[in-house]
């Protein structure tokens, strides 16, 4: 099935070759970290996480939301998600593997990674974080794999299956639970010390994955000639408006606990970010870019007409896309450690090598997900021409 | 040959894990054969020591500290000692000891009111080797653990460089190798007696454990013995306990559970 | 065969690369190492006194699980004494105990890791001791 990736129009290939670019001068950033250490990012001692965890943990939720489509199809057969289900699947890779390499390159000591296997530690959520991805991440390869063969030979997926398509279900919720345990369990954050952060990470990865799921259905449409289906869309885009109404009034519970409670320590997480703390505002533009753009996500999302207009259907996707990127991916995992234990205010600037390293990464997630639609595509344009 | 391209991909994929796997399985089934080799010497050790449990604490006077030249000797035994390396103020700065004033060492003790005396005292800050230490919940390969001498350790071997421990301990003890240590160390100055670290990995004040072994006192302890006192809090009758008994004391962060073991006596 | 030129042509390639650490050393036999045990620290030691922790053929052929051994034992057990085959007490250190007497890195571990290609970390952060200047000091 890999050779339906080797052949395609010119604009496919100026894309790959876009791509490997990028990926390469990644590649030579991640040379010069290996070289000199970490210290060439942003982060310090004082906020010992960046970037990269923040992709991470953004990424975890978008891997995990490939759930969204498979309860509906596999649990309640709603047969118009049959044509796509594979295309969740494949983002589910493309997103796992973007989160293990963010791992990698986070790491002080990558090439002792598998200490991990080789001293297992239960007590330690990092190590069922590892646990839970890599066999996501086997999962999801098991059965899209299987299921888009099965497709190409046009017959019916082999029964074994079934059990792996099943156990993906609470597999996914599980990743993005066992990643927000990561924050939830450590005393000395405050912001990060909180029963709803599990419920918030699965509401926004529920939101977040499947809009950018919309948005590459949406790019298929234009360049192939396979239809995802309007309903189809319309459902996930109903799925990705729920979901962030959720996220936005877990959100809100937050600020209320925070405010009407009026404990500093709580406070001060939340006033960092939207309005700055003993002088100290630098993500306060990011999060008031974040807010308008979930909302009016939102609002495009709940106003039939609108989602029904595909132009519109992206734009709202990608708002809601970009604001649960700014929550997660910036927000979260700086914001919590400003203020730091001792209530001193270090801010944080991400290194240019530190941004090009993470944008690789996006770089080779973004050619995993094109070499796999590639190869699911052809399969449906030649299903449909016969 | 009648094998298709799918079949040769499958069959090059699994025998390349099994190559791999099969010698990390031999190591794995049959450690025996290692272990044989290397404590063939050993048949004629006496028991090992029975490992004591206690919990090493220290008392710092807070007063005394506030003489001067105490804390900057504290801190000089104790970084010199140990090859800690000097990278100024910077975000990649590491620190095993430091000081700080009352309003951020007691963050959560938010008094606007406090006396002007206690406003100013220095409060020696390290790690408080808790009795319920979040870092070591939290490391995923035991490079940081607990000993039963109550020490939380660093095993630098084994430390991979994730700084989860960084990230749960409550009180910033924790320092990272961003660089690689050897560029803030001064050659001529080094302790030949003790290693440094390599970058990628985490430290943090050891309570001298490589000193505690030969008998002597942690470093900043034989530094300002009049400020430090260095003793098993699990013993009644010990110096720390005498102390404690007499002398009102503070902790850090009380409220998050991790029993603390450095007390400041105010 | 389709495309036998292409797939000839890309076996020579493949071969001449695989073997080029064979062929471009051919006639370059590096001399078995010697690693000297004549420093200052053994020098000053009785000829009866001079044996190692352990002696020369296991050092030679365990002394990578040895010290793995020790690091396990004084790092993580807090056990820094170790008893060898003939009962003779050691205290657990690289730096310490192995290093004080064989202080020539350069010409005794150097000399077989070079050989054999390997380069173990435990310098990273060991600190190697310093070196005797060779001839007149500066």
């Amino acid at each position: 099935m890999i050779e339906k990736a080797l052949r395609g129009e010119p604009r496919y290939y100026m894309w790959i070759v876009f791509l490997l670019a990028i990926i390469g001068v990644g590649f030579g950033c991640w040379l010069y970290q290996l070289n000199v250490g970490l210290g060439i990012t942003g982060m310090g001692r004082d906020i010992s996480w960046g970037v990269y965890i923040g992709q991470f943990t953004y990424l975890v939720g978008v891997a995990a939301s490939a759930v969204m489509i498979v309860i509906p199809l596999y649990l309640h057969n709603y047969r118009k998600y049959a044509k796509i289900i594979v295309f969740g699947e494949f983002l589910a890779i493309a997103a796992v593997t973007m989160c293990l390499l963010f791992i990698v390159v986070d790491i002080g000591q990558p090439q002792r990674m598998l200490n991990v296997v080789l001293h297992p530690t239960p007590n330690s959520i990092l190590f069922w974080d590892m646990i839970v991805l890599s066999g996501y991440l086997l999962i999801n390869i098991i059965v899209g794999y299987n299921c888009l063969l099965a497709e190409a030979k046009k017959v019916p997926h082999p029964g074994w299956l079934k059990p792996f398509i099943y156990l993906s279900i609470p597999w996914a919720v599980s990743i993005h639970t066992v990643t927000a345990f990561l924050y939830a369990g450590l005393p000395g954050r405050h912001s990060w010390l909180t029963a709803v952060m599990a419920p918030r990470f699965l509401a926004s990865a529920f939101a977040s994955g499947p809009a950018l799921l919309i948005i590459v259905l949406l790019i298929i449409e234009r360049v192939s000639k396979f239809d995802p289906g309007r309903d189809a869309l319309q459902t996930i885009a109903k799925t990705v408006c729920y979901a962030m109404i959720v996220n936005l009034f877990l959100v809100g519970m937050e600020f209320f606990t925070a405010f009407y409670s009026n404990i500093p320590g709580h406070m001060h997480g939340l006033q960092y970010l939207f309005v700055g703390l003993h002088g100290h505002g630098k993500l306060v533009g990011w999060m008031w870019t974040a807010a308008p753009f979930a909302f009016i996500g939102v609002l495009l999302l709940l106003i039939p007409p609108a989602r029904r207009h595909h132009g519109i259907l992206a734009f709202a996707c990608i708002s809601v896309f970009i604001a649960c990127w700014i929550d997660k991916g910036v927000a979260l995992v700086i914001g919590g450690f400003i203020p730091n234990p001792f209530e001193r205010i270090t801010e944080y600037s991400a290194t240019f090598p530190e941004i090009t390293i993470a944008t690789a990464i996006w770089a080779i997630g973004a050619l995993i997900l094109t070499v796999l639609h590639k190869v699911a595509v052809t399969i449906r344009e030649e299903e449909a021409a016969t | 040959m009648n094998m298709d391209r799918r079949q040769f991909i499958k069959i090059a994929g699994l025998s390349t894990l099994f190559g791999l796997g099969g010698k990390g399985a031999f190591e794995l089934l049959r450690p025996g054969a290692l272990d044989a080799a290397v404590h063939h010497g050993e048949e004629h050790a006496p028991e090992k020591p029975k490992e004591v449990r206690k919990q090493w604490a220290m008392t710092i006077d807070v007063e005394k500290c506030a003489e001067p030249g105490v804390v900057e000797k504290c801190i000089k035994a104790c970084h010199s000692t140990h090859n800690v390396p000097d990278f100024g103020d910077s975000k990649n700065k590491v620190k095993w000891l430091w000081e700080d004033d009352y309003e951020h060492t007691f963050a959560e003790n938010e008094n606007e009111y406090m006396d002007d005396h206690v406003k100013e005292l220095p409060f020696l800050c390290m790690c408080n080797h808790c009795e319920h230490p979040p870092c070591v919940r939290v490391c995923p390969t035991k490079a940081t653990f607990k000993r039963p001498d109550g020490i939380v350790a660093m095993d630098y071997h084994r430390c991979i460089g994730c700084r989860f421990c960084m990230a749960a301990c409550p009180y910033g003890s924790r320092s990272f190798n961003w660089l690689d240590p050897r560029k803030g160390l001064n050659e001529k100055e080094l302790n030949m007696e003790f290693p440094t670290r390599m970058r990628g990995v985490v430290e943090k004040c050891n309570f001298c454990v490589e000193r505690l072994a030969k008998g002597k006192l942690p470093a900043c302890v034989e530094a300002a013995p009049q400020a430090l006192t260095f003793g098993d809090l699990t013993d009644p009758d010990s110096n720390v306990r005498q102390i404690l008994r007499r002398r009102s004391s503070m902790r850090r962060k009380l409220e998050l559970g991790t029993g603390p073991c450095i007390f400041y006596l105010v | 065969m389709y495309d036998a030129w292409k797939i000839i042509v890309g076996l020579v390639i493949f071969v001449v690369l695989f073997t080029a650490a064979f062929w471009m050393n051919a006639g370059k036999a590096a001399p078995v190492p010697e690693p000297k045990i004549d420093t200052p620290e053994i020098k000053k030691m009785a000829e009866a006194e001079r044996k190692c922790v352990e002696d020369k053929h296991f050092m030679r052929t365990t002394h990578m699980q040895l010290i793995n051994h020790w690091r396990d034992q004084a790092l993580r057990e807090g056990n820094r004494e170790y008893i060898n085959q003939k009962g003779k007490k050691y205290y657990i250190s690289l730096q310490n105990t192995c290093m004080k007497c064989h202080s020539n890195k350069k010409d005794f571990c150097d000399k077989c890791h070079n050989y054999a290609g390997v380069s173990p970390y435990c310098w990273d952060c060991h600190i190697e001791p310093k070196e005797e200047p060779k001839g007149n000091e500066l």
